[in-house]
Parts: C-alpha cells; structure tokens; sequence
C-alpha cells in the first residue's frame, strides 16, 4: 500500500448513536486511506455492526460527521452509500434465494447503474473471471452454497465499482481453502485502491491480512494498531481489556464407556436442497468431546436433527442411549433420558424470542420446578439470575425477552441452560459461532468442565481451530457422509480439511467427490 | 350435448370466473409482498354495495365501480396500517376485517336491496367475436371482462419481466435483506394491500353491477376465501390465476348444467361443488410440501419492523 495519497477515503469524526439503554457508538473517529484493509475489532456488543451500519447508511448517528474523499457527506440510506461507493457484504446474507444471481444483483443497482452496464450477465461473468469469483449469473441462489453466495455478495460490490467494501465477520462460513481465496480477491482490490473495512473475530486472519485495525470496547475506540506487528494474544488482550486465556490448548482426555451410540443412519433429505444422511456410525464415550467438521450444509443440521429428536421420522435402532433403542423417543422424552441439545439457531429454536429467560429456562427443564402439577416461578427465577449470573450474561434481568439479548449473550445463557441439567449426552453445535473472545473463553471452559464430570459431548462446529482445541476425537462431514473418527492428536489440520471437501468417500463408498469440489 | 350448450356452459363460466379473477390477481399481489390479506370478502362486499349505490344514485355504472374501487382501497388502507403501520397480526386483523365488511355492508344497503339498475352492457368485439366458438366464449362480455383480460396480460408482465416485479418478490421473500440494500419495505407493501383493495372493489362491483344487477345481503358468497385458495392453487402465479379463475367458475356453473341436464342430484349438493373442489385443491396442493415451500413467498404472514433491525 503506498501512502503518498494524501486524502483519505473515509474519515469518521465522533460518531455517536444512543439506543435506548446503550451507548453504541461513544465518539469514534476512524480514517482509512484508499487500498488499506483495515479491520474493526471488539467483542459482542461493543459496537462494531452499529458503526459499519451507519457507514452504510442503515443507522442514522445522532452526532458526528462522515467525510468521504474529503468531503462530508450525509448517507441517509443504503443506496446513498452504494451511489457513492460504499459496499457491504452481511454477515447473515442480504440474498434472496428464489431469484437469480443477476436478479439479486439487479436490485441493488440504480437505473442509471443499469444503462451503464448494460448487459449484467456479461458483466457478471467478465467480473468473475477478472477476480475469480467463479459466479454464474443465471443460476438460482438458493442451489449455491454458502461460499458462493458470499462470492455473489461481494460481486454484488463489484458491479458498482466499489470504492470502500465492509466485510462483516466473511471468514465465520468459509472451508479453509474458501478463505484464502476470499484473502486473495481482497488483496487485488486493495492493490487496486479499493479500501476494505474487515470486521471478524478471528485474530489470526486480522493479523494475516490487515494494515490497520481499530480496537472497539463498550463503544469507545480503546486502541489501533498494525496487525502484523502484533500477535493474536495481544490484540486479544486490547480487545478484552484484561488478559484472556487464549489457545490455553487443554489436555485432552480418553472417553470411558460408551453412553450413546448411532448406527446405519441413513436418511433422505427432509427440505428441498437439504442434505441426504448416508450410513452414518459412530459411537460417544462418557466424558470426551468428540468434534464433527465441515462446511455448512453437508448433513450436520439433518444430523443434529435425527440426533436431537426434532427430525419426527422414526430411526428407532439407529441411535441408542445407555443401549437403549432411543431413534423413536420424541425429543422430549429423549431429554428426560438425559439428552441435551444446543442448536445452532439461537433465537427461534435454542430461544423462543418473544419470551423471557426465565420463560425460556422453564423450556427445557419442567420436570424440575412442576409441584403438584404447577409451575414453582419463585424457583425458576432464582435458578434464572443464578444461571445469569454465573455466565455473566448481560441482560437486564431474569425478565428480559430472548430476543433482546446479542448472539454471545444468548448463547451463554442458552449453553448454562443445558449443561445445568447435568446431562448425560450434550449435542452441541457451533458454540461459539460469532462470540467474542471473553464469551468463547466461558463457553469453552464450560463445556470442558462438564466433560470432566463425565459428559459425552458432541460437537459440530465448522470453526476448525475450536474443534482442535477442545475434541478429543475428531471427524468431518460431507455430503451426508462422515468421515473416520480418529483421535485429536493423531490428525492435523490439512486431514480434516481434506475430509470436510469429501476425501475420504472414495475409500467408504463408490461415489465420487466431484459433486463437492 | 350440442355445441351450443358447450359454448354457452363456457361463457357463463367465464362470467362467473371474472370476480374471482379480479379479485385472486389483487390477492396475489399482496401475498408477493409478503402481507397476507384474509380480508378480502369484508372488501369485496364493501364494493359491492357501495358501487351499487353510487350506481343507483348517479345512473352511470361507471361511477359506481369508481367508487367501488375507492370503497376497496379504504378498507385495505384500514388493513394496511393495522398490521403494517402498527404491526397487528395479520391473520386476526383480516378476519376482523372481513366481519367488519359483512356487517357494515349489510347496514348501509339495507335500503335498496331489491332494487336494480341498468348494469353494464355486453359489448361484441369487432372482429374477435366473430371468431367460431373462442369469439361467443371470450369476446362478447361487458367491458369489465376485457379489463380483467387487460390486468392479467399487465401484471403477468409487470411480475415477470420488471423491477417493479423483481422489487415485490425480494420484499416477499426476505423484507430484511430488501430493506438493507434500501428498498422501502413498508411503502412497497403498502401499494400491494392497497391494489389488493382496489382489485376486491372492482370485484365486489362486479358482482352487484354485472353478474346480479342487484344487492343482496352477503351476495358475493364466500367469493373473497374461494380467491384465497385460488392463489394457493395458481402457486402465486398469475397467469395461472385466470386457469383457476375459470375453472372454479365452471365449478360454480355446474350446478345449473346439470339440472338442466336432467340430472335428478339435489341442488343444495350441487352448489357445493366449487367449495368442495378449493378444499380437494387446497389438499392436494399442501400434500406437496417440496414444492409449496420453493412457491409460496418465503416471509408470506410474517411483520417487518424497520425499527427491529437486528
């Protein structure tokens, strides 16, 4: 990057935007020069999402000024910021999934924008080559993958000659391989000026990719660096405030007997384009984590489904507890056998987003506060703020609604929940899929505490870093196919990215990988 | 069954069809839009009865769809800024509405039912009608058939092939993503309750103006919930609106036929046919869950609260 153009690109000046009962943004200035990749970093909550929205001009601020290319500028709406050049790629993708790449892309685009392009499917197509975005325009979004369809978002940058590109969190969904190609479409465009605002939470990719990064707590810019003359420990720490605990690399344990088994599961997919389950085998051991990877969409939420009980359809001998047949309980009765389940979908199915925590604690553990039938509320609440407490949950209370609460925050108190029933058998997915750094760490340890009193623990999750740290055995799903189960230290991370692109289906079965390369 | 039969059985099938088609096209236009609008009867007879009487008051019929149209799109807005504005439930809020429209319509047209009016006339079109069988089945109705031909050729254009299309699917489909790339949500919205509206008014005039010059208490009988199906069974496509249109309005017809045939079945039984066929359609349409899941708009019922961004 060379600095000898003086004029910045973006400059913010003291923004500031109260919601009601938080201060979001507390006088944040940030400047960025064309072609820097600088990235926004802080924990949950600490305002990132509501500073890249007001860039973008989704959130209006209450205070401060906007200069873009050394000029103020008010963006009021999303195509003011687009007009000038602004992109952003969602961290929960703006798609819609029942019309085509080129029409997706068409609705961002102003008419003049239209005239201009012309033919957007030839421009799409040119695009794709130059960058190697491998996108075709005519093909419906909801048949791509996870990848693509971020390779559609950010095309969908492109086609406005973007000038400042906002990535939030981009890495959280992407294969290893799915990165550094994104890494490279991002250094082109900032060889070529384009300035790029990187929100993630994973520090190693900030390090590896950044020039600059501003460090967020509680809405304040609390620091900046250059990433790569720091190390991920210590952008943690800034991030935190106080030391974290990062990479601690915990002991690894053998399991003991084994608690839960799941046999010649073979499932047809449920929901259009859902993934086939195909004589999927392989056992739990009292306390020992066992992780599952894989990119989004291969089998696990079909596997978390069947597993949890919410998939209705009867595998009556395919899943055992304590080798007791099991496939036909419904997941209640599959909880009062010990099971518990953290979803990936935290508002909606870890969460009922219209009622309290309290309510929502009550959810999965009604056998315990029932007396003669009634619910105990005095009870329930207590256990809630002690739940609260304990995972240092920020809400209001014990009364606030799931709804209100951020990701990490919910996630912690969904993950207290289950694992204060004491269970037998935990299945759990993506624990920490966008928690920040302090949360993960309580959630971790969490779950390696319940382990250690002798839990079996399943654990999908598509971030690779978590699963090493924290399994003791490992496999990886593709296609509804899962791979061998080996133990954590006896793999490394080039094997298990290698069985999450479907390596290994050649050697169980005859068919061919080709469908996922 | 001689020819003639078979041409005139059609003709009165499309007769019968056009207030469901009316009707079913303003539907589907707002369930694009993601609004699910179970109002539709309470705004057809509001039309119904005020295009009546503005008909019988002024003598021109013209005026009285005007302002059956006007009626139509009252009652939506009251709909609209229930469930958009204020973020009521939609189900609760159509139904409230369409009791609101049964009744209300029943007060004010209690001084003329039984009177008619000189309804609109059937006018051939040169040329077309004289076309054998297709020109006395589709070319000699009144103007509001045509319009009704006219609207469906337009909005299956302005769907498929515009941005105007492609704007209304997105807010359908996803109203957060649409309001994050800075479609306005709520006014898109709103325009579709509100043709939605305009349609059931034109509809309801139809009815009291065309196919029974005359107002009868609840005369419109069910047509707002058979065009509820109608859109399910046409999988919100419009072209196949007009299919299903005509189909239940053979349906409705059949009854006639066959008494007329001789057919010694009770015509209580017979008048059920076109209520029995949208249940048996409703059926085997749910029965495909693959297919009705890609079809239907993804955020159909659901409210979107600009405010709630998370």
């Amino acid at each position: 990057m060379k600095k000898h153009n003086l004029v910045s690109r973006l400059e913010l000046v003291n923004l500031t935007k109260q919601y009601p009962g938080c201060l979001a943004n507390d006088n944040i200035s940030i400047t960025l020069m064309p072609g820097e990749i600088h990235a926004l970093l802080g924990e949950n909550g600490a305002g990132k999402s509501t500073l890249v929205k007001t860039i973008y001009g989704v959130v209006a601020p209450d205070k401060g000024d906007i200069i873009w290319d050394g000029k103020e500028v008010d963006i009021k709406s999303p195509s003011i910021a687009r007009d000038l050049g602004i992109g952003m790629v969602f961290q929960h993708f703006s798609l819609f999934e029942t019309l085509t790449v080129s029409q997706n892309i068409e609705l961002c685009l102003s008419k003049t924008q239209l005239n201009k392009i012309g033919d957007l499917a030839k421009k799409i197509t040119q695009l794709s080559e130059e960058y190697g975005l491998n996108v075709n325009p005519s093909r419906y979004v909801h048949s791509l993958s996870i990848g693509e369809r971020q390779r559609v978002e950010i095309m969908r940058c492109l086609v406005q000659s973007v000038k400042l590109l906002i990535l939030d969190e981009p890495t959280s969904v992407l294969t290893p391989q799915e990165v550094a190609g994104l890494f490279g479409v991002l250094r082109t465009l900032s060889k070529e000026g384009c300035s790029i605002l990187f929100i993630s939470h994973k520090l190693h990719e900030v390090t590896e990719i950044c020039h600059k990064a501003t460090i967020l707590r509680g809405g304040k810019v609390v620091d900046t660096c250059v990433p790569n003359e720091e190390t991920p420990a210590s952008i943690a720490k800034m991030m935190v405030g106080d030391l974290a605990e990062q990479d601690a690399g915990y002991a690894k344990r053998e399991g003991n007997e084994r608690v839960f088994h799941v046999e010649n599961l073979s499932l047809p997919a449920k929901q259009p384009f859902g993934t086939s389950l195909k004589n999927i085998n392989f056992e739990l051991k009292s306390g020992e984590i066992l992780g599952i990877a894989g990119v989004a969409g291969n089998g696990q939420d079909e596997l978390m489904a069947i597993i949890s009980g919410e998939d209705e359809r009867n595998v009556k001998h395919s899943l055992s507890l304590d080798n007791l047949d099991i496939g036909h309980l419904h997941a209640g009765e599959r909880r009062k056998l010990g099971m518990a389940y953290v979803p990936e979908e935290r508002l909606g199915r870890g969460a009922v987003p219209d009622m309290s925590l309290t309510e929502n604690t009550l959810l999965t553990h009604s056998d315990g506060f029932l007396k003669n039938g009634l619910v105990e509320w005095q009870n329930v609440k207590e256990y809630t703020s002690a739940l609260i407490a304990k995972y240092k949950v920020k809400c209001h209370g014990e009364f606030s609604e799931a709804k209100s609460l951020s990701g990490g925050n919910l996630q912690k108190f969904i993950m207290g929940r289950e694992i204060g029933q004491n269970p037998k058998v935990l299945i759990c997915a993506h624990p920490t899929w966008g928690v920040d750094v302090g949360a993960a760490l309580a959630i971790h340890q969490a779950l390696l505490e319940l382990r250690d009193q002798g839990a079996a623990i399943l654990l999908v999750s598509e971030d690779i870093d978590e699963l090493f740290l924290l399994a003791d055995r490992m496999a990886a799903v593709c296609d509804g196919y899962l791979s061998p189960v080996v133990r954590t230290e006896a793999t490394n991370i080039d094997q298990i990215g290698q069985w999450m692109a479907g390596t290994f289906i050649n050697n169980t079965s005859n068919r061919t990988q080709e469908a996922k390369a | 069954m001689d020819s003639d039969l078979i041409v005139q059985i059609l003709f009165a099938a499309v007769k019968t069809g056009t207030p469901l088609l009316f009707i079913a096209l303003g539907e589907v236009i707002c369930e694009k839009s993601g609004v699910l609008n179970l109002g539709q009867e309470g705004m057809m007879l509001m039309g119904a009865v005020v295009g009546f009487l503005a008909a019988y008051g002024t003598g021109s019929a013209g005026l009285g769809v005007l302002a059956a149209m006007l009626m139509g799109c009252v009652m939506s807005l009251i709909f609209a800024v229930l469930v958009l504005h204020l973020g009521a439930n939609q189900v609760a809020t159509g139904l409230a509405l369409t009791i609101f429209g049964t009744g209300l319509s029943a007060f004010i047209g209690s001084g003329v039912v039984g009177q008619t009016i000189q309804g609109f006339q059937p006018i051939a079109v040169p040329l077309l009608s004289d076309i054998p069988f297709i020109g006395k089945i589709l070319f000699s109705h009144d103007i509001l058939v045509y319009s009704s031909f006219v609207m469906t050729f337009v909005l299956m254009f302005v769907v498929n092939k515009t941005r105007i299309g492609l704007t209304l699917k997105a807010v359908g489909e996803n109203p957060h993503a649409a309001n994050a790339i800075g479609i306005k949500v709520l006014r898109v919205r709103y325009l579709a309750v509100m043709f939605g509206g305009v349609m059931a008014g034109i509809s309801g005039a139809y009815m009291s103006l065309v196919y029974t010059p005359m107002w009868v208490e609840n005369m419109t009988a069910g047509r707002g919930w058979i065009a509820l199906a109608l859109v399910v069974f046409a999988s919100w496509r419009v072209g196949r609106i007009m299919l299903g249109a005509y189909l239940f309005g053979l349906a409705s017809i059949m009854h006639l036929v066959l008494q007329g045939l001789g057919w010694s079945i009770s015509p209580n039984l017979l008048a059920m046919l076109p209520y029995v066929a949208t249940v048996v359609v409703m059926v085997i349409i749910s029965a495909d869950k693959f297919k009705e899941k890609l079809l239907a708009p993804r955020a159909l019922g659901k409210p979107f609260d600009p405010r709630q961004m998370a």
